[in-house]
C-alpha cells in the first residue's frame, strides 16, 4: 500500500471501519512511512482530545418533564376523536339500521347507539361493583357452585368457567341489571384488578368478533357467542385484558341442544 | 379473535403508545440533546428543538419498526435541527463544495501534533466548524456511531461519511493550530 492509498483510508482505519486485511496493510505502511505515521498520530491525538475534552451535553431534567407533559397532552388530544368513535359506530349502526329497516320492516331490531348506551351501563355497573360489599353475591372460585347459584334467579343459565389456570381466578357471581333486564355478572380477579363479565341471552344473534374500546379509563370488550351477549370491563392493562378476553371467548361452549 | 376495530385499536393503544415512547425515545434523550446542543450551540434552542423532535418521534412511533432506536431518534433530531436552523439562522447553512474541499493527498505540514489541547480552544474550534462537519464529528467521537449509523442519521453514503469526517478533522486541526499560534 502506498502513501496515497494510506491517506485515503487512514480515517476508516482510525475509526475501525476497515477489514482485517486492509488494516494490516495500513499498519505495515505506517511502520515504514514517517509522514503517514505522523498523520496517523495527529489524528489519534485529535480524537483523544475531542473524546476527553469536548463537553457532552446531558439533557436537563426539566426537559424530560416537559417532553413527558407534552406527549401526554398530545396523546389525550388524539384520544378525544377516538373516544367519539363509540358514537361513530353508533352512527354507522343507525345508518345500517335505516337501510335494513327500509328493506325489511318486519324485522324488529334494537335502537341505534345501543352499544354506546350499553357501554355506559356496563362501566357504571363495574364501578358500582367495586364499592365495598358490592362485588359478588356468591363467593366461589368453583364454577359448579357459581353456575347453579343463578338458577331460579335468571331465566337463563350463563356459561361459567374458572380461568385460574391462566391467572384469572373466578371470584364469584352477582346478579346485575343491564339493558333493561337482569343479567349474570361474573367476577374475575387478576392481581389487584377485577374484571366484570356481564352475560345475557341474545337469541338468534349470530356470533360476532370481539369489539373493544375504552371508556372513562376502563377497557371494554363485547362479543356474542352461542346465543349469549358478553360484555367484559376492567381497569386491567390492555394486553392482559386482551389475553383474558381471548380466553373467555374461546372457552365458551355452545349450550347443549334441547 | 381480538378485532382491530377503528376504535378498539385507537383507544386501547393509547397507554401502550406512551409506554413505547418511554422505552424507545426517552433512553436516548441525552444523545438527542447533545446533538441538538452542538448543532444549535445554545441551551434553550437545543431544548426547544429536542422537545419538538420528541413530539415528532411520538407521532411517528407507529412507523418505527424496531431496530436502532437511537439512530432513528437522532435522525429526527437532526432533521428538526436543520429545519430550525433554516428558519432562524439560515446563514449557518452555507453549502460548501464537496469536490473543491477535497482531502489532501499527503500529510499536511500545517498539522500540528496535538499533545495538549486546552478545552476552551477545542470547544471553540468545534463550534466554528460548519454544521455539516460538526455533526459528523459529534456523531462519531462523542456518540460513537459507526459510519453506517452516521450515514443513516445524516442521510449520507458511507463514502461521503468517510470523506466528510476526514475533512472535518483536517479543518479542526488547522483551526486548533491557528488558535495555538494566536495564544503563543
Amino acid at each position: 500500500m502506498n502513501c496515497q492509498e494510506t491517506q485515503n483510508l487512514i480515517h476508516a482505519y482510525l475509526d475501525g471501519e476497515l477489514d482485517l486485511v486492509k488494516s494490516l496493510e495500513i499498519e505495515q505502511h505506517l511502520q515504514g512511512c514517517q509522514a503517514c505515521s505522523q498523520t496517523h498520530k495527529n489524528h489519534q491525538a485529535l480524537r483523544v482530545a475531542i473524546r476527553e475534552g469536548a463537553p457532552y451535553f446531558k439533557s436537563p431534567a426539566r426537559l424530560r418533564k416537559r417532553i413527558q407533559a407534552s406527549v401526554n397532552q398530545t396523546s389525550q388530544a388524539r384520544t378525544m376523536p377516538r373516544a367519539m368513535s363509540w358514537r361513530w359506530v353508533g352512527v354507522m349502526a343507525s345508518l345500517a339500521l335505516i337501510v335494513i329497516l327500509t328493506w325489511n320492516l318486519a324485522r324488529g331490531l334494537s335502537a341505534p347507539s345501543t352499544s354506546d348506551l350499553l357501554a355506559q351501563q356496563v362501566v357504571a355497573s363495574h364501578v358500582r361493583s367495586l364499592m365495598p360489599n358490592h362485588l359478588v353475591d356468591v363467593v366461589s372460585s368453583d364454577e359448579h357452585t357459581v353456575k347453579p347459584w343463578f338458577d331460579g334467579k335468571l331465566d337463563f343459565s350463563p356459561p361459567v368457567q374458572d380461568l385460574a389456570s391462566a391467572g384469572f381466578p373466578l371470584v364469584g357471581g352477582r346478579l346485575d341489571y343491564v339493558d333493561n333486564r337482569p343479567v349474570a355478572a361474573l367476577v374475575y380477579q387478576h392481581s389487584p384488578h377485577f374484571i366484570n363479565v356481564f352475560i345475557w341471552p341474545s337469541p338468534g344473534s349470530p356470533n360476532t368478533n370481539v369489539v373493544a374500546g375504552m371508556r372513562q379509563g376502563y377497557y371494554l370488550a363485547h362479543w356474542t357467542s352461542a346465543g349469549m351477549t358478553f360484555w367484559a370491563v376492567t381497569d386491567l392493562n390492555q394486553s392482559e385484558f386482551q389475553q383474558f378476553v381471548r380466553l373467555a371467548q374461546s372457552q365458551v361452549t355452545p349450550p347443549p341442544s334441547p | 379473535m381480538w378485532a382491530a376495530t377503528a376504535f378498539g385499536k385507537g383507544n386501547l393503544s393509547e397507554h401502550s403508545e406512551r409506554d413505547r415512547f418511554e422505552q424507545t425515545v426517552l433512553p436516548h434523550l441525552d444523545a438527542a440533546y447533545n446533538l441538538a446542543r452542538w448543532l444549535t450551540r445554545d441551551d434553550q434552542d437545543a431544548e426547544d428543538v429536542v422537545q419538538e423532535a420528541c413530539l415528532r418521534a411520538f407521532r411517528f412511533l407507529g412507523g418505527f419498526r424496531g431496530g436502532d432506536s437511537r439512530a432513528w431518534l437522532l435522525t429526527i433530531v437532526r432533521h428538526t435541527c436543520y429545519t430550525w436552523l433554516q428558519k432562524n439562522r439560515e446563514h449557518e447553512l452555507v453549502s460548501f463544495d464537496e469536490e473543491l474541499d477535497g482531502i489532501e493527498s499527503v500529510a499536511n505540514p500545517e498539522e500540528v501534533l496535538l499533545d495538549s489541547v486546552d478545552q476552551q480552544s477545542l470547544r471553540k474550534a468545534l463550534e466554528e466548524l460548519p454544521v455539516e462537519f460538526r455533526e459528523v464529528i459529534i456523531l462519531r467521537e462523542l456518540e460513537g456511531l459507526s459510519y453506517k449509523e452516521i450515514g443513516v442519521v445524516a442521510g449520507l453514503s458511507l463514502g461521503t461519511v468517510m470523506s466528510r469526517l476526514a475533512r472535518a478533522r483536517k479543518r479542526l486541526q488547522q483551526s486548533l493550530a491557528r488558535l495555538a499560534v494566536k495564544e503563543a
